[in-house]
């Protein structure tokens, strides 16, 4: 689904932070992201969403050479992948349910087309009697449902989620956990970028540590 | 596809059945605490009802092969909201904000640059149009003067004059000012009363050239005056067309070089303006560009955002500098003014192409704020990409 080959990155002319980097994600696989602050998380993210740029090596996602995606290639792939964000990125002009419609109405697609389905994805994820509030409005824990809605509603091969629980607290986090592994189980994979050891002792999952821009992944 | 779809919606239901009474808008304020996690593959226990008794499910990385079911209870099931008849959902906003601080202060910058890029090009339409009619008139009437003296039959020589003048080819009226009309002429210099015959006074006759007549008119009627009134001398006002025509050319310079100078400025202010309004919301860009969608469909939605907002500003602008010509050409008339003020507001009257032009600033306008948003956006994207 995704493999990493030799990646190295460096902004500018700065030293590089992400370093050989070598691992994989395989389909309907489960796993963290783990590292210090500060290690190169959100930046192999960014890498894995298609936001950034290897400096060097090879990244292969759904069977394409990243480096040779043109820019509408690019947003077709990501369109099947879900991300969330570690400050929700809502649009705060935007209601509840327009930020979670958002990734199908950028399609093209007409309203009438998917009323209903997010809809329900907002009724299911608990944001059903929320949905015409705006973001600022919202609590924490509301808007990283909200996110996390936005995430799965285009119905994402992968899901990438940077500190999905920073936010939150642990009661929230481990119903969060929850909500990702039921996914992982209908067979999206899922990559979960923490520091959370608290989170990532609840369940036995494959574990990607990140230190100094080197990756170890321990199965 | 929809299988998936069904087990997502089914198992978030497990879930979200177990989130905090706040998140799920106030139901059931007495839903207990859920039981921590304990799905296959976790550590500990296996798998209990707290998690939702998972029918053949297997390992972690495995499909679930049937539906999740929460704990329990059907009183479960009833905290969730059924969702067989989907809410009408309100209109969608747009996806770009359109009613922010920076949106409307946008908006005021292009009116009013609008409106002085429009009341500069009227002044200058105003003054090319003022300036080509004075060098017109003046060059359309041209004088004959007969000058008394050595025993010339003065009247005679003004109907022969008038009679030359007539019969030539291009000449649209030629007509001798009378005893009286010459004493007013000179009236301010040397009063009233003045009594003709006792002083050589030269005798005019006003020749009106039809449109169109230019030199050669002149030069055949000089020739004709000089073998037929050999006493007669004609004026074509040369001199003063000259220097009418050398004014109005200045004056037409220094209006095109101040309606460059408004226009490269009104172009520079929009762009600016424009700039940071589409910065002002570069999160938009972001979020757009990281849901997967394409370039240029984020370039299109904020494209028609800025050319709305162009257009409205424009509109506005270029709307008052028109009323303000419409006003300032109609007002004399209302209040049935002399001429001297109707001279002094004459200035503000403009025509169809003045009117063309600030239409055509208004439109320039609204391209420079959507060129401009598109270019930025696109910029944008780079610096995200």
């Amino acid at each position: 689904m995704v493999r990493f080959e030799n990646v190295g990155l460096r902004y500018g002319m700065g030293p590089e932070v992400l370093r050989d980097v070598t691992f994989g994600i395989p389909p309907h696989s489960f796993q963290f992201l783990t590292g210090p602050s500060g290690a190169g998380k959100t930046t192999l993210l960014r890498l894995l969403f298609l936001s950034l740029r290897p400096t060097r090596g090879l990244i292969t996602i759904f069977g394409r050479d990243a480096a040779k995606l043109d820019a509408d290639a690019t947003a077709a792939l990501r369109q099947r992948i879900g991300i969330v964000f570690q400050d929700f990125r809502l649009l705060d002009h935007l209601s509840t349910y327009e930020n979670v419609a958002l990734p199908l109405r950028v399609q093209g697609r007409e309203e009438a087309s998917y009323r209903a389905e997010v809809q329900e994805l907002l009724h299911w994820v608990g944001l059903g009697e929320r949905m015409h509030v705006l973001p600022p409005v919202l609590s924490g824990g509301e808007k990283q449902r909200a996110a996390i809605a936005r995430a799965l509603i285009g119905r994402p091969e992968i899901l990438l989620a940077d500190e999905p629980t920073g936010n939150v607290d642990p009661s929230l986090a481990r119903r969060l956990l929850r909500l990702f592994l039921e996914l992982h189980k209908s067979g999206t994979s899922v990559l979960i970028a923490t520091h959370d050891i608290g989170l990532m002792d609840q369940f036995d999952a494959r574990r990607l540590v990140i230190n100094q821009g080197r990756l170890t992944v321990y199965d | 596809m929809t299988e998936k779809r069904s087990r997502i919606s089914s198992m978030l239901v497990s879930v979200t059945r177990r989130l905090p009474t706040r998140a799920r808008g106030g139901e059931s304020a007495g839903t207990p605490p859920a039981a921590p996690v304990r799905a296959s593959g976790e550590k500990g226990a296996p798998a209990t009802s707290g998690a939702g008794a998972r029918a053949g499910s297997k390992a972690a990385g495995s499909t679930v092969a049937g539906p999740a079911v929460a704990g329990s209870a059907p009183a479960g099931a009833a905290a969730v909201r059924p969702v067989a008849a989907p809410l009408r959902s309100a209109p969608q906003r747009p996806i770009v904000p359109g009613t922010t601080v920076t949106a409307r202060a946008l908006v005021a910058v292009i009116a009013i640059m609008t409106f002085l890029a429009g009341i500069t090009i009227g002044a200058v339409s105003s003054v090319s149009n003022v300036a080509a009619e004075w060098t017109s008139d003046i060059a359309r009437e041209t004088t004959i003067q007969i000058r008394p003296g050595d025993g010339l039959d003065v009247e005679a020589a003004l109907a022969k004059a008038v009679s030359v003048a007539r019969a030539t080819q291009g000449v649209a009226n030629a007509r001798a000012l009378d005893e009286s009309e010459t004493a007013a002429l000179l009236e301010p210099w040397l009063g009233a009363g003045l009594d003709l015959a006792n002083l050589p006074v030269p005798r005019l006759v006003v020749v009106n050239l039809a449109p169109g007549a230019g030199a050669p008119v002149l030069a055949a009627l000089r020739s004709a005056l000089a073998e037929q009134v050999p006493s007669a001398m004609l004026d074509d006002h040369r001199q003063w067309a000259e220097r009418l025509s050398s004014t109005a050319r200045t004056a037409m310079a220094i209006g095109l070089a101040v309606l460059g100078l408004v226009a490269t400025a009104t172009v520079l202010c929009v762009a600016v303006a424009t700039r940071a309004a589409v910065d002002a919301a570069r999160s938009v860009v972001e979020v757009l560009h990281l849901v997967g969608a394409r370039d240029t469909f984020i370039v299109s939605e904020f494209q028609h955002h800025f050319l709305t907002v162009g257009l409205k500003g424009a509109a506005i602008g270029g709307g008052a500098a028109v009323a303000l010509f419409l006003l300032g050409s109609t007002i004399p008339s209302w209040f049935a003014v002399d001429r001297s003020i109707d001279t002094l507001v004459g200035a503000l009257t403009i025509d169809l192409r003045g009117y063309g032009g600030i239409f055509g600033v208004s439109v320039l306008v609204a391209l420079v704020t959507t060129l401009t948003s598109r270019t930025t956006v696109y910029r944008t994207l780079r610096g995200i990409g």
